[in-house]
């Protein structure tokens, strides 16, 4: 069976690009400490030798619209364009593509739908920056191939908390159950509190620094049950309009294991939001 | 009152950038052309199958007529719609960085918890 050799979480920061590629006055001074965290970030990835990576992620409204739209879906094509104009035009994101794992997304689609989720599917799918962004941080070449799984963290009636979570535990079940010797890495971004179009953005740090606290206490410790506890789609409005990304870190928990500690933690207090990296490796350290 | 319709106009003009242009040259001439040519259409279908009653309401109207991005926020319309196109139109104008980012959450300073629903 294919091997789980690791569970990476993640913010997906779409300025990250820009601030690690500039040069001269346009190099803002937060970047140096940046770049030299995502690279440590990266090794934790590199060590682990994947051919496979699940990439769980959520479009912002690019693609998915309100016409017609999916709770969960999984993308299911042989190739995945990367980013969007507006992407390009508000963070300098590149265009790119990568290649997509059909055979994956077919187990994993045929094994959600057999087990009590009924994943959406899509055959025709740009990818956006929650998925990319990952890429760009700890895969840049873009050679590997992937399985897009999207989430609606977005776009209200959303599902519930605990659903996340079980969405990961079944991603992380289906991954060990294909008949494959591939090693996967199941990577998933989101966000700790974050407030986006409302009057709480573009603070000095994140609109909630208490709730990123305990947020990657949570994480760092695989602590679901209390996590589950005070985390509600009610509750998250709180910290920041648009935190209800931080669903996507309670999927990749479901992925890791209840109360597993993370191999990997690292954060960066940055003006708007908070970064913070995880890495578990469920097959054990790589050599 | 369509906070659907709001964010359709708001989806549909931030991915196409001669209409990000075109609004922010003149407003109140692309929202009258977007309701009478556009509102209806639906995206991944042709023409022909449109739909036949989607319309603004006149605040609605106005608030996109004058770029008025704090009642947009006050009816709903999705904040990171808003925010991305009116950060296309208006980030240019910028003499420091962030500075139009401060500016427009700064307007919205009367707004607590919790805010407008954008429930659709």
């Amino acid at each position: 069976m294919a091997k789980v050799v690791a569970v990476i979480a993640s913010t997906h920061h779409p300025f990250y690009y820009r601030a690690s590629t500039s040069t001269g006055d346009d190099r803002p001074p937060f970047a140096d400490e940046w770049v030299a965290k995502i690279e440590r970030f990266r090794e934790t990835l590199t060590r682990a030798r994947p051919d496979v990576l699940v990439m769980v992620g959520s479009d912002h409204f690019h693609q998915l619209w309100l016409d017609n739209m999916p709770q969960f879906l999984v993308g299911k094509a042989p190739v995945y364009d990367a980013n969007w104009y507006n992407e390009e035009r508000e963070f300098g994101m590149p265009i790119f593509r990568v290649e997509g794992h059909e055979e994956l997304s077919t187990h994993i689609l045929r094994g959600g739908l057999d087990s009590g989720f009924d994943l959406a599917f899509s055959n025709e799918l740009r990818i956006d920056h929650s998925v990319t962004c990952p890429i760009i941080t700890l895969r840049p070449e873009a050679d590997l191939p992937i399985v897009p799984v999207y989430t609606n963290i977005f776009a209200p009636p959303l599902p519930q908390p605990r659903r996340f979570v079980e969405l990961g535990r079944m991603l992380r079940q289906l991954v060990e159950s294909w008949p494959s010797d591939q090693r996967v890495a199941i990577i998933g971004t989101g966000h700790l509190s974050l407030e986006l179009g409302g009057p709480r953005q573009f603070g000095p740090h994140g609109p909630d620094p208490e709730f990123d606290r305990k947020a990657v206490d949570w994480i760092a410790s695989g602590d679901i049950d209390g996590c589950l506890a005070e985390v509600t789609l009610d509750s998250l409005h709180a910290p920041g309009n648009a935190t209800h990304g931080f669903m996507d870190f309670m999927l990749m928990m479901g992925a890791a294991g209840d109360g597993v500690r993370a191999d990997h933690v690292d954060s960066l207090d940055l003006f708007h939001t908070m970064e913070a990296y995880f890495t578990w490796y469920p097959e054990g350290e790589p050599a | 009152m369509s906070k659907y319709l709001l964010d359709k106009f708001l989806f549909t003009v931030d991915r196409d950038p001669d209409l990000v242009e075109r609004y922010r040259e003149d407003p109140s001439g692309t929202v009258a052309w977007w309701e009478e040519t556009q509102a209806n259409r639906i995206l991944n279908c042709t023409d022909g199958e449109a739909s036949t009653w989607q319309e603004f309401t006149e605040e609605e109207r106005e608030a996109l007529r004058t770029h008025d991005h704090v009642a947009l926020f006050r009816m709903g319309a999705h904040p990171f719609l808003t925010l991305t196109l009116f950060i296309a139109m208006f980030e240019r104008d910028n003499t420091e960085p962030l500075e139009y980012q401060k500016a427009y959450g700064a307007a919205l300073a009367e707004f607590s918890l919790p805010y407008p629903d954008i429930a659709t």
